[in-house]
């Protein structure tokens, strides 16, 4: 064997044709994606059936791989995959060879061996989707990668509030919290931005990274700037990615006294998501994470289908812009 | 405070290059004679004394580089880089004297480390190698290294790279102490508590990308601190790869209120800005990090005006699976000896950036007049310290490109224009391609 070029797109050979991926936000424009809330759409009602398995991607092969810990994410990807009755692998970090010191790109190397058609990966470290791009021919899609990017949470969170809205051009957002350590927020500025919503940023200053008004959003420390919102997204604060003696804030205490989304901070009208898992009593108020205006038992269904949309567009369409038809025949 | 292989020194003819020596003012077409390793005579029409003769015609002659930041990765980390295979890519590079940092395994913190050096450079160096021992033990930051016997042993400075000293009480009394070894300091500049778990600049690009922030001030602010020192001790001090627009105005600063200090820039600052991380390529990640492009049209204004003297390669060779991973598990560092002049050509003279006699100036005396190196000149009675450089030629950089044994260059895949056609060091020709 010659040697491996593995470091740079360029290098691989010329005839190789160019992959799709959903790695980042910035990956896809506004009609895709349109397009793939249409199809998730139409999934929707697929599932309203009795039967609810799709023959579409059967016979190909969606490998899950998890190097973090998930549930919501990990078990909607699977079981999206089936319901389209692809065959479908997960893989955990914890129990793989990835304990044995296994470098990602042997990991990779080893699963792209089986050919699989789209590989589902999420990494704690930023960039780790790419090298599995580089080493392997299938299509990925990024489940998380450190604090960087979570396109497919973003798309869910899109198809909740369109449902909801019955459109999301114009909309106002606030998205509260720990936005520094948030690959969620990131991903859905971009794609509130690109999708023609007002996005506003709150929380302490110490959690709202410098800089990030360059991506199209406006930024506020005083939680009184959720008023004006149509949506309050709180943020998970992030604990297990902060350092140690970091002080971002002197307590949780303190942040749920002047961050925290709670009844009394909201006015009716506004619905209110939250990408999980919960602190309650910190970043939202049980009562308002139970209250029938909160979408968050929305945003987990939506889940499903929006990841059957991803799927089955990297595996199906042609090129970009046009919309296939989404075959809804029984298996 | 050089040391390299024993070699003959050569009898050679460059003939016909523009013949550039910014130093002294020269720029003019005509042939280089070198007798015995030194150069005998300029003009045309030469005398050939059947020498070897080494065709310049269209090529720019012009005093070779000196590169005062490298990592020769020895002792410890021969797999990513040797004496030999670094001073070979330092001569492909057309580099005529390298300065290697001691940041080794173990540290270059003794005089028996250091003596070891010295003798494998005697054995293996292409060009003259010069070795700067650190400031502290095992480059710790809490007990200072035999300054003294080191600077006997051959050390031609001091400095603790790759890591600060952080303790602003060390580093006055190693301000202090250094003055009777008549070796300077090299700071790298970093306020840790300020750049822990940086990943890159921060700002706009490491706010969208998600990546934890290196901020500038962590940078300027040690640079602030140890310039108040140098001024306070009366001491000369070298700064180390500059990447901040605040850095170089301290700098500028202290100059004028008539600190000894001298700065230096690499390559990949000048031409590349935070936004080359966007595609999260792990040969972009380095410390200090590509910032902003009002930071580099710092670092381009301080180059020209010559606030900054001295261009550096910070050459930090890595082995493939090092960086062979996402880009927040992998080290800092690229490799710069062979692709510097390629760069600096393609990114800034050409663009018309840049003046290539500035280039040239910074590339080779200033290096030379921070650490008292002798300068590379084209004057009859010099030692011959020559590279050759073809403007016109253009190429694409692969990892077979590199005589180095590390290929984690940030301009893998790039085509670039200029590139070294012969290096004469101390009076050997030790590239010709």
């Amino acid at each position: 064997m010659g040697e491996i070029h593995v470091m740079r797109e360029d290098l691989r050979p010329p005839d190789a044709p160019p992959k799709r991926h959903f790695i980042s936000i910035r990956d896809v424009s506004r009609d895709e994606l349109e397009r793939l809330l249409a199809t998730a759409r139409q999934f929707e009602r697929s599932l309203e059936r009795e039967v609810k398995k799709l023959p579409t991607l059967k016979g190909r092969l969606v490998i899950n791989v998890f190097f973090e810990s998930s549930t919501r994410t990990s078990s909607s990807f699977e079981l999206a995959a089936k319901r389209l009755s692809a065959d479908t692998m997960s893989i955990k970090s914890s129990g793989s060879s990835v304990d044995k010191g296994e470098s990602l790109k042997d990991t990779a190397i080893t699963l792209g061996a089986y050919d699989p058609d789209v590989i589902v990966i999420r990494h704690p470290q930023i960039g780790a989707p790419h090298v599995v791009a580089r080493v392997t021919t299938a299509h990925v899609v990024n489940a998380g990668d450190g604090k960087h990017q979570h396109p497919t949470q973003a798309l869910l969170d899109l198809y909740t509030i369109k449902e909801e809205f019955d459109r999301i051009d114009g909309l106002h957002v606030a998205i509260v919290g720990d936005v520094l350590h948030s690959r969620v927020a990131r991903s859905l500025i971009q794609a509130l931005v690109m999708m023609g919503a007002h996005v506003t940023l709150v929380g302490p200053p110490t959690l709202i990274p410098r800089g990030i008004e360059a991506m199209g959003c406006e930024a506020a420390t005083e939680i009184g700037a959720i008023a004006a919102a149509d949506v309050v997204y709180a943020l998970r604060m992030q604990r297990e990615r902060m350092e140690e003696g970091a002080n971002y804030v002197p307590s949780l205490r303190e942040y749920a006294a002047r961050w925290g989304v709670t009844a009394a901070r909201l006015r009716p009208g506004q619905r209110v998501m939250h990408p999980g898992p919960m602190n309650r009593g910190v970043e939202i108020d049980p009562v308002v994470a139970d209250h029938p205006d909160a979408l968050i038992e929305r945003q987990v269904r939506a889940g499903l289908v929006t990841r059957m949309a991803v799927l089955y567009d990297l595996l199906t369409s042609g090129p970009v812009g046009v919309t296939p038809e989404v075959e809804l025949g029984a298996a | 405070m050089l040391f390299r292989r024993d070699a003959p020194a050569d009898d050679l003819v460059v003939r016909g290059a523009r013949v550039v020596d910014p130093a002294q003012g020269i720029d003019a077409k005509m042939d280089v004679r070198i007798d015995g390793g030194i150069v005998a005579a300029l003009g045309t029409d030469l005398d050939l004394n059947r020498h070897r003769i080494l065709e310049g015609d269209g090529l720019v002659l012009a005093p070779a580089f000196v590169d005062p930041h490298v990592h020769l990765r020895t002792p410890g980390g021969e797999e990513e880089e040797t004496i030999a295979s670094g001073t070979a890519a330092a001569a492909a590079g057309g580099f005529c004297a390298i300065l290697a940092m001691p940041n080794t395994e173990p540290v270059v913190d003794s005089a028996a480390v250091l003596g070891s050096l010295v003798e494998a450079a005697r054995a293996q160096a292409e060009v003259p190698v010069g070795f700067l021992a650190s400031i502290t033990k095992s480059q710790r930051g809490a007990e200072l290294t035999e300054m003294g016997e080191l600077a006997d042993a051959g050390a031609i400075g001091f400095t603790d790279d790759g890591v600060p000293v952080a303790s602003p009480g060390l580093m006055r009394r190693a301000l202090q102490y250094s003055a009777v070894t008549g070796r300077n300091l090299s700071l790298h500049c970093e306020e840790p508590t300020l750049s822990r778990g940086g990943q890159m600049h921060e700002g706009m690009v490491s706010a969208e990308l998600g990546f934890t922030g290196y901020p500038s001030v962590a940078e300027s602010l040690m640079v602030e601190r140890d310039l108040a020192l140098a001024a306070f001790e009366r001491r000369p001090l070298h700064v180390l790869h500059l990447s901040a627009w605040e850095s170089v105005q301290a700098l500028r600063r202290a100059q004028q209120a008539g600190v000894h200090a001298t700065g230096e820039v690499t390559p990949h600052h000048l031409c590349l800005t935070d936004e080359a991380v966007r595609a999260l390529d792990p040969n972009r990640k380095m410390n200090p990090p590509l910032r902003s492009s009002d930071d580099r049209a710092a670092l381009i204004a301080g180059l020209k005006d010559g606030v900054i003297s001295c261009i550096a390669t910070d050459h930090a060779p890595h082995a493939r699976q090092e960086k062979d991973v996402p880009f927040e598990e992998a080290p800092f560092g690229v490799t710069g000896l062979e692709t510097a002049f390629p760069a600096l050509y393609t990114y800034l003279v050409e663009p018309g950036v840049i003046p290539l006699e500035t280039i040239l100036e910074r590339m080779s005396t200033g290096p030379a007049r921070a650490y008292g190196l002798d300068e590379p000149r084209i004057a009859v009675g010099a030692s011959a310290n020559l590279v050759l450089l073809d403007l016109n030629a253009s190429y694409r950089i692969t990892e077979q490109s590199f005589r180095s044994k590390s290929a984690n260059s940030w301009l893998l895949g790039e085509t670039v224009k200029g590139s070294v056609r012969a290096t004469v060091a101390d009076g050997r020709v030790v590239h010709a391609g």
